[in-house]
């Protein structure tokens, strides 16, 4: 078959020729003009003007589909139990966890297909920046627009302040917020009593404590940065402009900001000094291993519970939280944001009445909030919250006092963008400070991973 | 070896052209084919047609000639994605012909019988799990926390679950985790397309004074050639779809592995995280032009489908 002149060779021969007689037509063809690849996916680019929400027709009473995690199942539970007359179907879904875009394959999906869209879901903020814009062409935002004759305003002005802020897209809300994960030092009081220990109330003075322990007490952590949102955290906390829409498209992720800076270098020496490890507080094998030895971590308010009392069982009146850490020459913290979810509302409802009735009793009403797991935003509801022993009596002291500070203290500057802030934290930084690397020597990596993932999103990026 | 036996059969039977071809012969070919050829057009052809269709055109359905190829070429995943997969290959596929070849041999000629069996059989155990649940199983044993091998982890000094996943080590994971799931099965295969290698063949090459490694490598791997570059085309075909096993990595993990680690996994963020069908489907395109291209180099260098016209 190798050997030349046989006939099956010419043949092939002849093959090959004409193959590539037609591919070269075919490539003429191509490049004497053709669309660009990129008249695409209005998914992320600027989507501008967007007409007046115009709902579907309506069936009411229909049955209302609703997606919810794990967490906010009881609560949707909960509303079917005194709302009988609501027909529901109830599935659970991961929620938006830990940079999951299921809800969003999902809804891309269903937005070819044209049908199947939940009712009502749960998601992360970071959700409601793809579904306040088409996925496509032609396409309706998932989300509805519920300010639009949908929730009343007066509803609406009683969330948290800035709360609502990952909700607004383009002058409308496109979700209500559920809960705010507000940044606060936690510390063990027993612990910081017996060894006369002063809570620190400024970045340095933090800084100080950690090298004390880490000399008088080894084991012992201040800290830990190997979580997913640890970097919600610190460089929140610290100001640092890594996902800063200047624009609505246009991204600032400048991570040699000193406010970056300022808080690697810290980070760097607490690590070097073993008071601040780079395993995460939820990694496998943590809360058995060291669970019992963390003095301090700054964190959100939801660690009292999920942390400190499910992962670490740590016992009852030990715990408590101060607020936020300030920096020298600042007079007022300012402070990161771990989470926090919100409830959105398809704009291909056929029962917008439900629906938006059901999000609304979810978010704000004291029989639901009252005995929510995590703070609520909406204002009212978080007093109740506040009031309710379940939240409270866990703790050595009253954290209303840090919690309610904290709340008004998250600093505005980190947006949430198309894409999740925790990519590029888990999959460049972690694995870089899991081999030795150090923090501030990581920044330039963690920065062109974000610029990275901006770009293919379609964000202009700027790093100054 | 029966399958390339029948395949000589019924390939050179038209040949010969001497037999009246009945109706009734022919309809009942059709009647068998039929049912792989829908399915094959259902969710092999048409697919693929589709996704020629959009790796051509844009999400408006405009004609965009390379451009989606151009793009996803200058994606700053798409290097990495690639390089990741290829590397990923040449350990496995090295390991693969080398380790399966070898053991082959060894069950063949050095090993009782009854003990062969016994040993193809544990072999082939591994590749009877489902793919997600070997993965499952591989998450545990990596993990230095629960992992039945710990003290060889702590050896490597890997004493997290997060060492053990650092990015260098990525490729070298998921070659055991394919090794481990599918090589035991070639391991039989190989072991019956030796057995079909005459007695007499091997007595002669025993009479001219070849040891057992002579006559494995002068006799036994050549005749079994066409096996190996099988075995190559399919493992090489499976090796760039790699998609599990890293997606599976990227969530027990929490994201330390790059949710675009393969390229594979690259075309799922295109289609939905950003929508982008199009782009997912180009480099669909890539891997399937990648697979062609591979197999057709084996197919010609090995003579595979070179029937013996005896």
């Amino acid at each position: 078959m190798r050997s030349s002149g046989s006939p099956r060779t010419t043949l092939r021969r002849r093959a090959v020729q004409a193959a590539a007689g037609v591919l070269a037509a075919a490539v003429a063809t191509v490049l004497t003009g053709c669309a660009s690849a990129d008249t695409n996916s209005g998914s992320g680019k600027a989507a501008s003007g967007h007409a007046a929400f115009t709902p579907v027709k309506q069936k009411p009473g229909s049955q209302i589909t609703v997606w919810a995690d794990s967490t906010r199942l009881p609560a949707v539970q909960a509303y079917q139990k005194s709302h009988p007359d609501v027909k529901m179907k109830i599935v659970t879904y991961d929620g938006g966890a830990d940079g999951s875009t299921y809800l969003q394959t999902k809804v891309q999906l269903f937005d070819r297909t044209g049908s199947g869209w939940p009712d009502v879901v749960f998601g992360t903020p970071t959700d409601v920046t793809w579904a306040s814009a088409p996925t496509k062409p032609g396409a309706v935002p998932f989300a509805a627009p519920l300010d639009e004759n949908l929730v009343p305003a007066s509803t609406l002005n009683n969330f948290a302040k800035g709360s609502l802020t990952p909700c607004q897209f383009n002058g409308h809300t496109y979700c209500l917020r559920n809960d705010i994960a507000q940044v606060v030092l936690w510390y063990n009081k027993t612990l910081m009593d017996r060894w006369g220990y002063k809570v620190p109330t400024t970045w340095p003075e933090y800084e100080a404590l950690g090298e004390k322990v880490a000399k008088e007490h080894p084991g012992y952590l201040v800290g830990s940065v190997g979580d997913t949102n640890s970097q919600e955290s610190y460089f929140w906390s610290s100001q640092c402009p890594a996902f800063d829409l200047v624009k609505p498209n246009t991204l600032r992720v400048a991570l040699k900001d000193p406010n970056c800076t300022r808080m690697s270098t810290l980070l760097d020496k607490l690590i070097s000094a073993k008071a601040v490890t780079t395993q995460g507080f939820f990694s496998q094998g943590f809360a058995k291993d060291s669970g019992s030895k963390v003095l301090m971590a700054n964190g959100p308010s939801w660690y009292g519970q999920y942390l400190f009392k499910s992962a670490f069982h740590t016992p009852a009146k030990q715990m408590a939280a101060a607020a936020p850490l300030t920096w020298p020459g600042e007079s007022t913290a300012s402070t990161g944001n771990v989470g926090g979810g919100v409830w959105m509302v398809s704009s291909h409802s056929t029962n917008l009445k439900a629906s938006t009735d059901l999000a609304t009793w979810l978010t704000t009403s004291d029989a639901n909030q009252a005995a929510a797991p995590t703070y609520p935003a909406y204002g009212p509801a978080a007093t109740a919250w506040l009031a309710n022993p379940a939240n409270r009596d866990y703790f050595a002291t009253d954290v209303s006092g840090p919690f309610r500070q904290a709340a008004d203290e998250v600093w505005t500057g980190w947006s949430n963008t198309k894409f999740s802030d925790a990519t590029a934290w888990s999959s460049v930084v972690l694995p870089a400070l899991t081999a030795g690397k150090s923090l501030t020597a990581t920044l330039p990596a963690w920065q062109s991973a974000i610029s990275n993932e901006a770009k293919a999103d379609g964000y202009q990026v700027t790093n100054q | 070896m029966t399958l390339l036996a029948t395949r000589q059969v019924t390939a050179s039977a038209p040949r010969r052209g001497s037999r009246p071809r009945r109706w009734g012969r022919g309809s009942a070919g059709w009647f068998f084919v039929a049912g792989y050829a829908v399915l094959l057009l259902a969710f092999g052809v048409f697919p693929t047609c589709y996704a020629f269709y959009l790796a051509f055109t844009n999400s408006a359905g405009q004609f965009t000639g390379f451009n989606q190829f151009t793009k996803v070429v200058r994606d700053y995943r798409f290097g990495p994605a690639f390089s990741h997969v290829l590397l990923y290959l040449v350990l496995w596929l090295v390991t693969l012909v080398v380790l399966t070849v070898l053991a082959a041999v060894l069950l063949r000629s050095r090993v009782r019988p009854g003990l062969s069996a016994l040993l193809r059989f544990l072999y082939y155990i591994p590749g009877a799990l489902a793919g997600v649940a070997s993965v499952l199983v591989w998450l545990f044993m990596l993990d230095p926390d629960v992992s039945p091998v710990s003290w060889l982890l702590d050896r490597l000094g890997l004493h997290t679950f997060a060492a053990v996943l650092a990015p260098g080590n990525l490729p070298v994971i998921f070659m055991l985790i394919a090794f481990w799931t599918g090589a035991g099965g070639w391991m039989v295969v190989m072991y019956g397309a030796l057995n079909n290698i005459p007695d007499e063949v091997i007595e002669a090459a025993r009479m001219d004074g070849a040891g057992p490694w002579r006559t494995a490598w002068h006799i036994q791997i050549p005749m079994i050639r066409q096996w190996i570059a099988y075995m190559t085309i399919l493992a090489f075909a499976g090796g760039t779809q790699l998609f599990v096993e890293p997606q599976l990595l990227q969530t027990a993990s929490l994201g330390r592995v790059s949710p675009a680690w393969s390229p594979n996994q690259l075309a799922y963020v295109y289609a939905f995280q950003q929508g982008d069908f199009n782009g997912a489907a180009a480099i669909s395109v890539f891997l399937l032009a990648l697979g062609l291209i591979c197999a057709g180099l084996l197919v010609a260098r090995s003579n595979m489908f070179t029937l013996d016209e005896t």
